[in-house]
Formats: structure tokens, C-alpha cells, sequence
């Protein structure tokens, strides 16, 4: 039968899930809708009776205290009052977590499996009233509650709603095409074919790259080859499509593997640069590496799905980010949740798999107030901005994995594309089972099982699609939402499979699906034979390439001993994991892929990873020069303070801390929020991973994309100083200090689209630049990272590129976490420090857009000053001597000591006379510059003595008092006050802006 | 008295803090603690007969699709024990019948409940006379909030323990019952165990957000009248050293975090009386 269930909230309780529709319709969309109820249906397609339908509505669908249930419209039993009745459901293959779940349930009901034709899909009902037309509830259900790219809706006024009797069921099952076929595609063909062939297809292969192909399967020796396989000259599906993804700029990093032409237009200098990743990222490393000697920490970097570093003797620690920007793009909500749930995937995926101990994100929207037309297919900020954020609550929650450290940056050049950056911090035995657990390696006889989720039509073309900018072509199928439910019940699974050795090596899908995850492993044998047809499917109708190309979230690959394989299998059966084998891995040196027994894929192992040539590339830089911000003659402190405080890049984020979990697993020691009132920004996160030992972990990030403007050297040198001085803030090691880089740029490759190609490529070359000399200056070696190079929006003549951006990630250790340290003053009396020096460095402050002009004078961060105070300042801490420490970035001095002095309910009085500064001459250059490496410090008087000897000369002073009176108060240059404001006041400026 | 202590702590399907309440499970004194999950219980790989003490975490079991434990709930009542054929809920009403205690914390408290294991009046447990619901700010929240213990519940985790500081982080749970008289009768019996405090006067609250999510009688927790079965929505298990407390850094903590108690309690009146 096919049947609708309706379950909804009793009338008599608070629908509050309806209360925050109407508010969000009410304030986003600015309709006058009076009230809103939801109900939940529930379609069931199955071969059950009406009393099982009436059991499962009465039983596991519903909550017999708060909810009724009704096979009819619930609506209408109700009586209820409403207008207009909007029902959206999920597209037919989209995944349906609750849907699931309750397919589950109504198995365990009926004490049978659901056959392949019998499912549970869910829907959702809104009941509206208020004086809306017909065309305001269609902007209501498509501008409002559903995204039409993997929703459908149903709007209904009430009179057709009562006189239709409510909704026919309906089941949106996928109409498989079932006829299986392999494409084969002719390339011996004109290049403008091959292009065609290529921009068609999504493949994102240029023209070398074809005819390499081309070229490689005209080759005698594999022609022979091929056909003793039966296959011809011409490329299949399979292989092209796996090749394109192999080859994507999204999984070989063409750009920094490339050479490079550069040329400084400023003074003429040329140079060239081969293999940025590997001059710039990779040796830096290496020296460091070389440097700590038979202390290195670290244990396996790059190449890896994610860098392990040692935690102590017993432990060690996994950290990766990565970034879902285009899929984020169009459907926010299943883009940051696969964003999450797949970067979970990474640690878990590393050594022989490590447990997850946190997350960490940072997202770069345009302004959620933008109030300018929406190009085609782009959503409204604040839509993304909400998408992301519950995207990656339900990720991270429902994962059992603490957020614990994250920002968000604004400017309006995210509204092409956004920047979802997801980390996670894993945790592994040293050794498992007698082996260092940071190494694997499958071995020829090996089975290749998949395990977790199913495989659909969900994320094909993810790698090639990001390796391009959105444009109108750009699949809708690139969208997927993720399950953390069955992920975690597959982690739980692989963690005993681990501990019990049952499997040799390990990895998880992502980009490229089981093209990427068996190509990859299968480079430890150099060889693999799959078979496709094996491989478990949501639902029927998928060819060949699509099975090897879905990037269906929630699967793991691993290489299984034969041995071992019946144990492997009977633990996820117990476990209820799906697992399947899909193969085995070879020493043939082939790629070699099968359909019911018949061979679709044979390439060459060599041709597929290593085929590639290099790309080259030209940069050429040259100096921007900006307008210089126009600063009031006479500006009021006050004023621009508060003003400052509340800018969408500085306001208090406690609206998205909040609704993460930041506590769960118990080992939460610096929360991000904190303070007398639990509410004050922290600089870094610090948790205890090991419950019985108080060695902790320290996490932190830096990020400022604007400077980039001016120059990208210096937008990474600030980057990686604001992380490790946030994580310095909290009591980090920085002789224990990892990071990871993470590139979010605009397309840099010079052609028709992109025509200053040449100068973003210089700015990354300078980019990479700062990082190899900042690394190496402060002996933090990068042990993962990841880039992601067309963040540009193309749709008909308008192009939207966001501003280069590095998220400099960093993971440290604390020696104990007892001599943490956090930002909020801590007692009136306390002695006020500043260290480090500020400068005249408005250029892309805050200050300086807040005045109309970008400036050209960008903060410089001075490594051989810097250096120094660091270590002093970490002495200091280790000794208990500071008793509360704030890093000053966005907004300079002046909202770090407000944000210390509210964070702790106390006042500060301040003497900018006494601020250390060179070639400052106004208050509010001193208050707002946004000067490298400085800190804000308070200590208590009877340790100041300990603390300036322990910070001996590093240019450091004292600048005032903590008061017990909340107020702010300054002293200005020329001895008179020039601020003077209530903590509460600035307070409120902080917290209101983005007070949703 | 010199009873060997047995914690069970159950996890899987979506269950995330069984670590760190074994953790506490160990500190409170409990002599042997097992995470197991909940496949080896349906596989008689483990039984709650070999145990006194469950413990039911918190987390997001089936993803709290169908409502926060409703599906959970759902399984234990219909899953059956392998090895043996009997119900994993026959073995559980032996277990409470046999006196033993059960802690549920946040979503393990949303499994009790749909489970209908409380309010376990006149001995049933299988009754769902109330529920948790969505939060009035229907939104998942992580904070922290001020508790008092009413001393007169029947309550064995609580004795000694009158005001409590612990972290929720839920999104359903505002307590809702049947009727009037299902509250009333609660509070009658004095199985209202906690409740939300305005931090400033220790009193019972409705104001957001010291009462979180806009539960009646400011309820945080509830227990059975014979006080071994307790649930909360607060997360003992998530204070249990002084640097758990987000305020550590500017106030002066006993080294041991207020979660232990509870835990202690539970294990000591096991160790007396089972």
C-alpha cells in the first residue's frame, strides 16, 4: 500500500518549530504571516496491512504525549485554522535520514526486512495563516523553506486543500533507467570535439589532457592489451570518467604541483618556481623535521589522508580541514554536513584509523544583511550563512564530536561561493596490535570491502565540478546530504575491527568515490581488479561509471587479509554495518575495472597517477596601490569603538557557538565561550583528549582574507601569527606546534575568463612564499593541508572571485592543562600589560574599511621580535604568572582590552602614553592599527615582578589597571581621557549584530 | 559491603558519551565498568543480568529522527536477545525489578522516558505518561545552568547533593506530561529531583535561558518513586574535575568537578544495599 501518516504537535503544546518558521518568515522574507504549525508526514510504501499502518503511526512514528497521529489530513481532524498549506518533501534520491530511521523502525515492527520496493519517506507540512497571496506562498515555500535542487513543494490554498480531501500519497522513488551500457568515446576527433566531449561532460580536462589520453590508448603495445581485454582503442565511460577525476585540479593540485614563470613587474626580477607545494610546504617541513632531530613529533605528513603528529608515548594525535565550498554553494545545509561528516572521515581514515575528538570550522559568507539583487543560482547569504550553520550543528552533534574552536569572516565577495572550511582532530594508539599506528599498507591478495553507506547518483561529478567555478551548468547532483548516524555506527564498527586487527589498511571515500578511494590503496600493491557490479546501490539504475565515481557519503575502503575476511564480515553483521566485497588488490601495475565479469576499465597504474605533466603557468606581480582611509579630524573613541565591536567580523558568534556541542566526550577545558558570564570570546580551544592524564591539546586558527588586497605575503604571514599566537594565548607549546594550511583562491590561471589569472597566481606564489618563511621562523612545520583554486561564481557576465584566503589551522600540545589561560580580566587591581609593538599598520583593517579606504600600509609580522616574546610569554604562563591573556587581531588594542575587560565584568583604565609604539601620532591609529604578534595581559600585582623579569626585554610595557568599576577609560596621547565608556555598553554593541 | 560493584554503560546507534560517563562510572568507585554496545547486548554477548548499575548516555540515538529516543526506545522494546530469544526488555524489567539502579543522561533520560521506564508509577514501566519535547527556543543549545536537588525525593543519586552547576545540550527537552494530574502527582511524590535555578536567587525558574528550554516546574530531572531510576537532562558526567567548569580559570573549585557525586552516591548505595 501507499499511505501518508501525519504527526504533529498536540494543539494544546507549542509547535516550536512552527513559532521558528513564522519568526524566520516574518523577519527574512518580511511577510505578514500570523502563525505557522507543522506536521510531519510520513509516506509509507509497503506491502503491510492497515492495522500495521495504524501501529506504526500509533508506535514508532509518533509520541503519545505530545503528538497526535492521523492517516488522514491531521490538519483537518484538528479543525485547524490556516490559509495556505505548503508541503515539501525530498526529490526523488536524495537522502532521507528520517526516512531511514523509520524504515528501521517499522522493520523492527514487523519483524522483516523492507524489500527493495518498500520504503518510508518523509515530508513536511507547514500550515500558514495570515493575509498572503498565492505568489507570497510561493516565495515562502521556494525563497524560504525549500531548496529546489533537492526539494520539491506543494502549495496549496486552503479551500483546494479541504476540497481535495489533503494530499494524494506519493513516493519519490528514483525512476531507474535499468538498461546497463558502456559508453565508448571516439578521441580521434578535432581538438574543438575534445573540448566539447570535455566541458560537456563535466570532466574539466583540457585539451593536453585529452589528447594525452588519446595518444596513450593509440599506443601498440596497450591496444594489444586493451583488446585482449575487449576493449577498443576508444575510451570507456569508466576510464575517461575515472581519469577526469584522477586528473581534476580538486585531487591532483595541478596548480601547486606546476611550474611557474614568475615576474615582479615592480623591479623586474624573473624567477621561476617548480612544485610550489613541495618547495614551499613540503621542505619546510622536512628541515624542521631535520632540525628538532631525534625529537621530531612528527610521524607521518602528507601523505596521509590527514598529518599525525605523537601526542606522548601512548597517543597520537591526527589532524586534517578541509573545505566544501561549492556544494555549500547550492544547497548550504547538505553541503556543510557532508562538509563535516567528510573531513570526519579523513582522521578516521588515516594510520590504521583514529578515534575523533573534535572539530573545528570556519566559514567566510557575504553579509547576512545584503540587501543588493542575488545573481542566478546563488541563495541569499543569510540563507547559506543558516544552511551552514545547521549543517554543520547536525554533523557535529549528531557525530558525538565537540566544535570546539571556529570563527566566521565576512565580506561580500563570498557571495560568488563561500568558504566552509571543516577540521578534525583524531586520536590513535601509538602502536595497535605490535604496529605503529600511523602506517598501512594493503598487500597483493588483499580484498577490497566497502562498508557504511550505499551508493547513488548523490555527488557524482564532486571533484571535477570544484575544480571548476559555479556556472550555470554546474549538476545539481553535486549535492548530497550526509547520514552522521550510519557514519557513526560504521566508526564504532571499524574501531573494534581495528583493535581486533582485522584489517590492513584503511581509507574513506571522498572526491572521486571508489575511483579515488581503490586507485589511491591500490598504488600501495600497484594493481586492483574491481567489480562494480558488487557494489551495494541505493537504488537501481546506476551505470558502471556512476558506481565507481559516486561520492555517496558514509563509506569507508579497506584492504582485508583473506584471512581475516569472515571474522571482518560477521562483526559489521553484528554491528549492523554493510559491508561488502567489491575485489581484490594486485601486483598487475593495472586499473582494471569489471561489470559482470566483463572488463570496463583497464589502464595502466603509471598512466593514472603518474600521466600527468606538469602544468605551466605565468605570474606576474605588481604592487596595488589603494586610497588611503579617510579618518575623521576628531574622532569620537567611543563611538568608533562600539562601532568596531559590533562589525560583522568582530561581533560576538555566541548565536552559532551555542548551538554546537562543545563539551561532549569530556575533555572540554578552554570553551570558546567564557568569562564571568560564559560569554566572552576565547582565543584558542584547549581540551584533555585522555580523561586520566592532564596533557592536553591546544586548537586554534588564524585567518584575514582582506589583506590580501594589499599582498598575499603578508595575508599568510598574519594568518599563521594570529593562530599561533590565539593558541600561545591559552598556554600552548610552541616547540609541540603543528599546522595545516588550507588555500581557498580564485581561479589563477590566466585565459578569456580570467584575465588577471597571471597576478592571483603571483599572489599565491607570494603567498606560499610567507608560509615556507614563517613555518621555518617559528619552527611550525605544516603536517596537512589542502587547496581549493576556482572559488569564482560565472554566470553571463557576471563574475563574483572571493578574496585569496589561507585558513592557518594549528594543533599544539599543553603540558598540563591546569596552567591554561583565558582572556577575561580576572580581579580589580590587576596590572594591565601590552606586548609586542604597535605600528601604523591600518592598511584593510577594520578601522580602515570602516572609513572608506583599504589603505596600503598591511600588518607585517616580525618574526625575529616576535620570537622572543613568544617564548618568554610561554615561560610565563608555565610559571602561573598571568592570569589572563587576549590575542589582539581585527580591531587592534582597543578590542582586545574591551573584550578582556567585559569577558571578565570589570573595568580597565588605560594609558595609551604608555603602549609601546613606533610612529604613532593619534589615538585612534594606537587603538586600531592592526599590528602583528601583540597581546593584551593582566597579572596580579604580586607577580608583575616574576613577570617582567620572565618576559625580560621583548618590548613589552605596562599600560594601566584592571578597575573594579566596569568601565573602559583612556588616556590619550596628550594626557587627556578619550574614552570613556560603560563595559555594558560595549558589551552590547559586541553581542547585538548578530543576535538571531 | 564488600560487594563487587558492576557499571554497564551502554552505547551505539548514535550514543556518544559513554566515555566519559564510564570515566565517572570509575571515578564514583565502581569496581568494574563496561562500554558495551547495544548489539552485544541484542548478540547475549552481555547482559544486564551480570550488572547493577546501567547507564544510559547521552547522544543522538538513530539521529533522534522520529523524535529525541523515540527510536531508540522503539528497539529495545522490539529486540530480541539472539542467544536466548528473550526480549532485551524482559531482561530489563528483571533488572529494575531485581532493584538495581538506572542513570539516564540527556538523550539516555529521552530513552527512559519514551521507554516509559519513567515515571515508573505503580511499578509499570512501560507507560509513557510524559515525554521531552522540543525546547520553546527549539533550538539545540550548549549551556551551562544552576540546579537544585529537592532533598526529600525518593532520589539515591542525590542524597547529600542540594545545588548542582552542569552543562545541557539538547534541543528537546522540556519536559511535558499527559495530563495536570500525571504533574501533580510527580510533585506529590516529590519525584521532580531537579530542577532549573536562577543562578542569582537559587530558585526555581521559567526564564529563559537559566530554565533552558521552558520545562514546567523548571524539571531538569525526574526519578521512579523507588528513586533508583533517575534521568537528567543536565550532564553530570560532563563535570567531573574543576577545569570542566567553564569558569575555572577565575574561581576557586574544589578539585572535584559536582558530577561525581551522583555517581558516587549511586555506586555506594549499590555497595550497601544490593
Amino acid at each position: 500500500m501507499l499511505a501518508r501518516i501525519q504527526v504533529g504537535i498536540k494543539p494544546c503544546f507549542t509547535d516550536s518549530f512552527g513559532e521558528k518558521i513564522k519568526k524566520k518568515i516574518q523577519g527574512d522574507l518580511k511577510m505578514p504571516v500570523e502563525s505557522v504549525r507543522t506536521i510531519k508526514v510520513f509516506t509509507v510504501e509497503a506491502d503491510i496491512s492497515q492495522q500495521e499502518l495504524l501501529a506504526a503511526a500509533s508506535g514508532p512514528f509518533s509520541d503519545p504525549v505530545t503528538q497526535d497521529y492521523s492517516l488522514g489530513p491531521l490538519s483537518l481532524d484538528w479543525k485547524l485554522d490556516f490559509d495556505w498549506m505548503i508541503e515539501i518533501g525530498f526529490r526523488p534520491g536524495v537522502t532521507d535520514n528520517e526516512g531511514h530511521t523509520s524504515a528501521q523502525a517499522l522493520e523492527l515492527l514487523l519483524g522483516r526486512k523492507l524489500s527493495r520496493d518498500e520504503a518510508v519517506y518523509t515530508s513536511c507540512q507547514y500550515l500558514l495563516s495570515g493575509k498572503i497571496s498565492q505568489d507570497e506562498a510561493e516565495t515562502i515555500a521556494r525563497k524560504g523553506l525549500a531548496n529546489e535542487l533537492i526539494q520539491r513543494c506543494t502549495i496549496m490554498a486552503k479551500a483546494d486543500f479541504v476540497k481535495a480531501g489533503g494530499l494524494k500519497p506519493f513516493a519519490p522513488k528514483v525512476a531507474g533507467k535499468s538498461e546497463v551500457k558502456i559508453a565508448e568515446i571516439d578521441l580521434n576527433v578535432p581538438d574543438a570535439e575534445l573540448m566539447r566531449i570535455s566541458k560537456e561532460g563535466v570532466l574539466a580536462l583540457t585539451l593536453e589532457e585529452m589528447k594525452l589520453i588519446r595518444d596513450y590508448l593509440t599506443r601498440p603495445d596497450i591496444k594489444t592489451q586493451r583488446q585482449a581485454q575487449g576493449l577498443s582503442e576508444k575510451v570507456t565511460d569508466v576510464e575517461l570518467e575515472a581519469l577526469a577525476q584522477t586528473w581534476s585540479e580538486h585531487c591532483k593540485h595541478k596548480i601547486f604541483s606546476g611550474n611557474i614563470d614568475y615576474e615582479d613587474k615592480q623591479t623586474g626580477e624573473k624567477s621561476q618556481f617548480s612544485n610550489l607545494f613541495n618547495t614551499c610546504i613540503r621542505q619546510p617541513t622536512s628541515d624542521i623535521r631535520a632540525r628538532m632531530g631525534d625529537k621530531d613529533w612528527c610521524l607521518s605528513v602528507f601523505k596521509d589522508n590527514a598529518g599525525v603528529i605523537k601526542f606522548d608515548d601512548n597517543w597520537n594525535v591526527v589532524f586534517k580541514v578541509e573545505t566544501h565550498n561549492s556544494p555549500s554553494a547550492l544547497d548550504p545545509y547538505g553541503g556543510a554536513l557532508t562538509g563535516i561528516v567528510g573531513v570526519n572521515r579523513d582522521p578516521f581514515g588515516t594510520g590504521m584509523g583514529a578515534k575523533l575528538i573534535c572539530n573545528t570550522n570556519m566559514f567566510c559568507f557575504a553579509t547576512p544583511f545584503y540587501d543588493k539583487p542575488i545573481p542566478a543560482r546563488l541563495l541569499h547569504p543569510k540563507r547559506i550563512f543558516e544552511g551552514v550553520r545547521e549543517g554543520v550543528e547536525h554533523g557535529g552533534n549528531k557525530s558525538g564530536i565537540p566544535t570546539v574552536n571556529g570563527s566566521l569572516y565576512f565580506d561580500d565577495r563570498f557571495a560568488g561561493k563561500p568558504l566552509v572550511f571543516c577540521g578534525t582532530v583524531g586520536i590513535m594508539p601509538a602502536v595497535i596490535n605490535g604496529k605503529p599506528s600511523h602506517e598501512k599498507k594493503a598487500l597483493p591478495g588483499d580484498i577490497i570491502v566497502m562498508t557504511g553507506g550505499r551508493i547513488g547518483k548523490d555527488g557524482i561529478h564532486g571533484a571535477t565540478f570544484s575544480s571548476e567555478e559555479l556556472n550555470e551548468n554546474s549538476p545539481a547532483t553535486a549535492v548530497q546530504i550526509g547520514d552522521p548516524i550510519t557514519q557513526k555506527k560504521m566508526f564504532d564498527c571499524l574501531l573494534k575491527a581495528r583493535d581486533r586487527g582485522l584489517y590492513r589498511c584503511i581509507t574513506d571515500n571522498g572526491a572521486g568515490g571508489l575511483s579515488s578511494s581503490v586507485g589511491e590503496m591500490g598504488g600501495d600493491t600497484n594493481g586492483f581488479e574491481l567489480h562494480l557490479d558488487k557494489a551495494p546501490l541505493k537504488y537501481a539504475g546506476l551505470q558502471p561509471w556512476e558506481i565507481f565515481l559516486s561520492e555517496a557519503q558514509e563509506r569507508m575502503t579497506l584492504a582485508i587479509a583473506p584471512e581475516k575476511l569472515d571474522d571482518f564480515l560477521a562483526l559489521c553483521r553484528k554491528m549492523d554495518v554493510e559491508a561488502t566485497v567489491l575485489g581484490a588488490f594486485r601486483d598487475s601495475g593495472k586499473f582494471h575495472c569489471l561489470y559482470q565479469g566483463k572488463t570496463v576499465a583497464y589502464l595502466d597504474m603509471d598512466f593514472v597517477h603518474e600521466g600527468l605533466p606538469p602544468m605551466r603557468m605565468i605570474a606576474r606581480w605588481r604592487q596595488k596601490t589603494y586610497d588611503e582611509p579617510r579618518l575623521p579630524a576628531l574622532p569620537d573613541l567611543g563611538r568608533e569603538l562600539k562601532g568596531l565591536l559590533g562589525s560583522l567580523n568582530i561581533c560576538s558568534k555566541e548565536y552559532v557557538v551555542r548551538q554546537y556541542d562543545h563539551e561532549v566526550q569530556g575533555g572540554s577545558i578552554v570553551k570558546p565561550l567564557i568569562g564571568v558570564d560564559n560569554d566572552g570570546p576565547s582565543d584558542a580551544a584547549v581540551i584533555r583528549p585522555v580523561l586520566d592524564s592532564f596533557a592536553g591539546l591546544v586548537i586554534s586558527h588564524g585567518v584575514c582574507p582582506r589583506y590580501s588586497d594589499i599582498d598575499t605575503y603578508h595575508m599568510v604571514a598574519c594568518s599563521m601569527d594570529e593562530a599561533v599566537r590565539n593558541a600561545l594565548a591559552v598556554g600552548a607549546n610552541l616547540a609541540v606546534m603543528a599546522g595545516l594550511d588550507n588555500f581557498c583562491w580564485c581561479d589563477p590561471i590566466l585565459s578569456d575568463k580570467t584575465p588577471d589569472g597571471d597576478y592571483k597566481l603571483a599572489q599565491l606564489v607570494r603567498a606560499n612564499q610567507a608560509l615556507a618563511h614563517y613555518a621555518r621562523a617559528y619552527g611550525v612545520p605544516c603536517i596537512s593541508g589542502k587547496d581549493s583554486m576556482k572559488n569564482d561564481y560565472l554566470v553571463g557576465e557576471t563574475k563574483i572571485s572571493i578574496p585569496p584566503t589561507l585558513l592557518f589551522s594549528v594543533v599544539a600540545k599543553i603540558d598540563d592543562v591546569r596552567k591554561a589561560v583565558t582572556m577575561d580580566v580576572k580581579k580589580a587591581g590587576d596590572i594591565v600589560y601590552v606586548l609586542g609593538a604597535t605600528y601604523a599598520e591600518l592598511g584593510a583593517s577594520e578601522y580602515a574599511v570602516r572609513h572608506g579606504g583599504i589603505g596600503n600600509t598591511v600588518p607585517m609580522v616580525r618574526e625575529k621580535d616576535s620570537l622572543p616574546r613568544y617564548r618568554c610569554l610561554e615561560k610565563a604562563m608555565a610559571q602561573g604568572l598571568v592570569a589572563s591573556c587576549h590575542d589582539c587581531s581585527d580591531g587592534g588594542l582597543g578590542v582586545a582590552l574591551a573584550e578582556s575587560g567585559f569577558a571578565g565584568g570589570l573595568g580597565l583604565d588605560i594609558d595609551l602614553r604608555k603602549v609601546p609604539a613606533q610612529g604613532i601620532d593619534r589615538d585612534d591609529v594606537l587603538l586600531f592599527s592592526e599590528s602583528q604578534s601583540r597581546f593584551v595581559v593582566t597579572v596580579a600585582p604580586e607577580k608583575s615582578g616574576a613577570f617582567e623579569k620572565t618576559m625580560a626585554d621583548t618590548g613589552w610595557a605596562r599600560v594601566g589597571a584592571v578597575t573594579a568599576e566596569p568601565l573602559f577609560t583612556v588616556t590619550g596621547l596628550t594626557g587627556s581621557c578619550v574614552l570613556s565608556e560603560k563595559m555594558a555598553a560595549l558589551k552590547k554593541a559586541w553581542q547585538e549584530t548578530l543576535a538571531f | 559491603m564488600t560487594k563487587q560493584v558492576k557499571a554497564i554503560v551502554l552505547t551505539g546507534f548514535g550514543t556518544n558519551c559513554e566515555t566519559e560517563m564510564a570515566h565517572a562510572c570509575k571515578l564514583g568507585g565502581a569496581d568494574q565498568v563496561d562500554i558495551v554496545h547495544i548489539s552485544e547486548l541484542i548478540h547475549g554477548e552481555f547482559s544486564l543480568d551480570n550488572y547493577h548499575f546501567l547507564n544510559l548516555p547521552g547522544g543522538f540515538l538513530d539521529g533522534d529522527d522520529l523524535g529525541a529516543g523515540q527510536a531508540g526506545a522503539h528497539r529495545m522494546k522490539y529486540a530480541m536477545v539472539q542467544s536466548s530469544g528473550e526480549k532485551l526488555q524482559v531482561q530489563l524489567i528483571r533488572f529494575i525489578e531485581a532493584g538495581k539502579l538506572i542513570l539516564g543522561v540527556c538523550n539516555g533520560f529521552q530513552l527512559m522516558v519514551k521507554m516509559g521506564l519513567l515515571p515508573g508509577f505503580d511499578n509499570r514501566h512501560d507507560d509513557r505518561q510524559v515525554s521531552l519535547t522540543y525546547n520553546d527556543s527549539s533550538r539545540f543549545e550548549d549551556r551551562w545552568v544552576s540546579l537544585a536537588v529537592d532533598q526529600d525525593s525518593p532520589c539515591v543519586f542525590t542524597s547529600g547533593v542540594t545545588s548542582l552547576y552542569f552543562p545541557v545540550r539538547h534541543g528537546e527537552g522540556k519536559f511535558v506530561t499527559r495530563d495536570e494530574k500525571t504533574l501533580q502527582r510527580l510533585k506529590d511524590e516529590k519525584l521532580i529531583v531537579m530542577r532549573y535555578t536562577d543562578p542569582k536567587t537559587g530558585r526555581p525558574t521559567m526564564e529563559y535561558p537559566a530554565n533552558p528550554n521552558g520545562s514546567p516546574e523548571a524539571i531538569a530531572g525526574v526519578c521512579d518513586p523507588s528513586g533508583r531510576l533517575f534521568g537528567l537532562m543536565p550532564h553530570p558526567e560532563a563535570f567531573l574535575h574543576r577545569t570542566n567548569h567553564p569558569r575555572w580559570t577565575r574561581e576557586d573549585l574544589p578539585e572535584e568537578g559536582q558530577g561525581l557525586a551522583l555517581f558516587r552516591n549511586g555506586i555506594n548505595f549499590i555497595r550497601k544495599n544490593l
